[in-house]
């Protein structure tokens, strides 16, 4: 009774009451490191990307342009069809292995790529290594967590995997003040924990599905799995938030250009917003158990709503700066995790990374349109206006999305019980 | 079995981590020596009088990645080698620019105005990494054009280019100019303005306004804050010294090497492009070496940031030839006070 959006409103005591004592998966802690590791990876690399495309290879602005579009937009393209894969086959351990292998091997192709075509594919073969690792994965930790904990439990992996991503670029930073040019030792660094992140993956996280064989009574998974109710309604509401998600960039350039603290230190906005994202993944997680997933799914779209406020209110300076990168480090913490487990409880069991994978990709997808259409807005009106108008959006899409979500509710009781083993 | 599980991780690590780490270790007392060695390149001791080319010297040894100077009548002479390291630097006969790649978590660009004897003028920090410099004949006007790269969580990917004074402030960054493109509305993405050439009526400059797909000359004005599409499909202008023609790079009109820029020039009386003979893909802002030439670096390949300078006839007839080797980022100065 607990797999579900019941906790709305109305069992919290119930469920306080008989809920076990918190205990981490081993599985969940593996993924976690697996996923620190390979953000250590990919991010060192991606820190000096920029750097070794323009400075060292010699390639023009316009190519790094294109290098750039490939890296934010392939993943989202592949998520679903692993999602698929590994409901299918029910290997979920083996597709996401697969994912970060395929990321390790692109790390030993960028020691040899020397030009312009041959950067792009091994950028892409990363990306999509990155595209079907993700859902999977998340099936996986929605599978090992103790649904009690999930909020939690997927609070844990994404710290860890934050923390990776805030580590990667620190180390490129190290390598290359210490070795001018030293762009191959990062790479080879980079190469050196992606490896042990796929060995942690493969050596210490076990196959779950094939540990309960699925009886044979049990329908195979397909759409109609992910095509239910409550789950129609979570992906309406995530891809109509998402539409109203503006890019951290964009709220970047907006303090950059109201705040001379924000202009000064504009690089470095983004570590801001991961130390805040890292430090409340797992409170935000916790409080999602406790107080409702779908409620700390909607109120962290309300810190986005106060992010963007903050960011275009007249109290300018070092406050309104540290203000919105907080907030937006709690959207993150209260929504990525979250939509993940949401996801994965509305789901039945046997189609959990397909009905993730839905969700992640419409999220991607909707922020994609956001982007472009923020950018035109933008140009249109002025960036705080532009702002502003996203701001009101969030103001009349919040309600709308707490009213589907709870009517959400009784339909996803339904469907989890059912897939409850 | 969870013992041997947890050796084969052991293993992993220490392969990993051992392998990373010893190449490191080997590649760090690569860089020392090397760093120690003597130039690959002959060096002279003081320069010699007259008109010199202004270059960053790409050669390994003792003074890579600093600014080096060689005679402008005998390039293949023994450079001078100043302590001023540059990724790019543009030069004058009392003014420098030098920009200089800040490595950090995210990574900055350091501008330097310097005077003829290569003492700070003044700093400043911009956001991106170097892409081109440019002073104006006079000295009084420097032009810097970086590269925004998206972070993986920020996005999207652009140039911002400002103009400032070399004595005080600067003028903006030029995509918040007014910008004219007859017949035409530039998408946000395509608000890039990059690659400026000042003439030398002290307001009047040229620069690219665009994307890749579609780009324009456009000719700009400091006091009007203007830039007015003149001509399409032109990037990174460099204008002739006497002001009539404009040498810049052009999409390769072959379908299957979309990527390629070749080098042309543009008069701009008769509007007319001359594609120059120039096979390879150039990424750099010509540099006129005087009315009949032009200066580029192309890329050597290996080591990954070794390039050569070549020269070439702007009339397009003739061949490329090497002008000097192990250089980058050419810049030719007629008076030098020294």
């Amino acid at each position: 009774m607990y797999l579900s959006l019941s906790d709305w409103r109305g069992r919290k005591s119930e469920t306080r009451a008989t809920a076990p004592p918190f205990k981490l998966a081993p599985v969940i802690l593996a993924l976690g490191v697996t996923s620190l590791l390979t953000d250590i990876s990919s991010e060192s690399v991606a820190a000096v990307l920029p750097l070794y495309i323009t400075a060292s290879l010699g390639l023009s602005t316009i190519a790094y342009g294109f290098v750039d579009g490939i890296y934010q937009g392939i993943s989202s393209s592949v998520r679903i069809a692993a999602g698929w894969t590994a409901d299918r086959t029910g290997s979920q351990k083996w597709i996401a292995f697969a994912g970060y292998g395929l990321s390790a091997l692109a790390r030993m192709a960028l020691l040899v790529a020397d030009g312009f075509g041959s950067l792009a594919a091994v950028i892409a073969v990363d990306r999509v290594g990155k595209g079907i690792r993700t859902a999977p994965r998340d099936a996986l930790i929605r599978f090992a967590a103790q649904p009690e904990h999930i909020g939690r439990s997927f609070g844990v992996h994404r710290m860890l995997d934050t923390v990776g991503a805030a580590l990667g670029p620190v180390l490129a930073f190290v390598i290359l003040l210490v070795i001018p040019n030293g762009y191959r030792v990062v790479f080879i660094a980079s190469l050196a924990f992606a490896v042990i992140g796929v060995a942690v993956l493969g050596l210490f996280v076990p196959n779950e599905r094939r540990r309960h064989p699925a009886t044979a009574r049990e329908p195979r998974p397909g759409w109609r799995d992910v095509n239910t109710p409550a789950m129609r309604r979570l992906l309406l509401v995530a891809g109509a938030l998402g539409l109203l998600t503006v890019g951290d960039g964009f709220l970047y350039l907006v303090l950059q250009s109201r705040t001379s603290f924000a202009a000064e230190w504009f690089p470095l906005l983004y570590v801001g917003t991961n130390v805040a994202y890292l430090l409340l993944a797992i409170p935000m997680g916790r409080l999602a158990d406790r107080w409702g997933r779908t409620r700390v799914f909607i109120a962290g779209h309300g810190a986005l709503l106060a992010a963007y406020v903050s960011a275009v209110l007249p109290w300018a300076g070092l406050p309104a700066t540290l203000a919105t990168l907080a907030l937006l480090g709690a959207f993150y913490a209260a929504t990525d995790g979250v939509l993940a487990a949401l996801a994965g409880l509305l789901s039945p069991q046997r189609a959990a990374a397909s009905g993730i994978a839905a969700a992640q990709t419409v999220v991607a997808v909707a922020r994609l349109i956001s982007s472009t259409g923020f950018g035109l807005l933008w140009y249109a009106v002025g960036g705080a206006p532009a702002l502003w108008i996203m701001a009101a959006g969030l103001v009349l899409v919040l309600p709308l999305a707490v009213l589907l979500l709870r009517a959400a509710q009784g339909a996803g009781v339904q469907t989890a019980a059912q897939s409850v083993p | 079995m969870k013992y041997r599980t947890r050796a084969f991780v052991l293993i992993a690590v220490v392969i990993a981590l051992g392998g990373a780490g010893g190449y490191g270790a080997w590649a760090y007392a690569r860089y020392l020596t090397q760093s120690r060695a003597p130039s690959e390149v002959s060096v002279a001791p003081s320069a010699a009088a007259g008109p010199v080319i202004f270059f960053r010297n790409t050669a390994s040894g003792q003074g890579q990645g600093m600014v080096a100077a060689v005679p402008a009548h005998d390039p293949k002479a023994p450079r001078t080698l100043t302590s001023q390291a540059c990724d790019r630097v543009d030069a004058t006969a009392g003014r420098r620019i030098c920009l200089r790649t800040r490595i950090g978590l995210d990574s900055t660009t350091e501008e330097l105005i310097l005077d003829a004897d290569w003492h700070i003028v003044r700093t400043r920090t911009l956001a991106g990494l170097p892409s081109r410099a440019r002073l104006s004949a006079d000295g009084r006007f420097a032009a810097s054009t970086v590269f925004v790269s998206g972070h993986a969580y920020s996005g999207s990917f652009s140039t911002a280019t400002e103009i400032s004074a070399t004595d005080g402030e600067s003028f903006g960054n030029l995509e918040n100019y007014s910008i004219t493109i007859p017949g035409t509305s530039l998408t946000p993405q395509e608000r890039n303005v990059w690659g400026v050439t000042f003439a030398k009526d002290g307001d009047t400059f040229y620069a690219t306004v665009g994307s890749s797909d579609r780009n324009w000359l456009v000719r700009g004005s400091v006091g009007q804050r203007t830039l007015t599409a003149i001509h399409a499909g032109v990037e990174c202008p460099s204008l002739s010294p006497d002001g009539t023609r404009i040498a810049f790079k052009i999409k390769s009109s072959d379908p299957n090497q979309q990527q390629v820029r070749l080098l042309a020039v543009l008069d701009l009386k008769t509007d007319q492009v001359t594609t120059l003979g120039e096979n390879r893909n150039v990424d750099d802002q010509a540099e006129w070496l005087d009315d009949a030439s032009v200066l580029y670096g192309l890329a050597r390949g290996a080591p990954i940031g070794d390039s050569d300078i070549w020269v070439l006839p702007a009339d397009g007839a003739g061949k490329p030839s090497l002008f000097i080797e192990h250089a980058w980022s050419p810049s030719v100065v007629s008076g030098v006070r020294s």
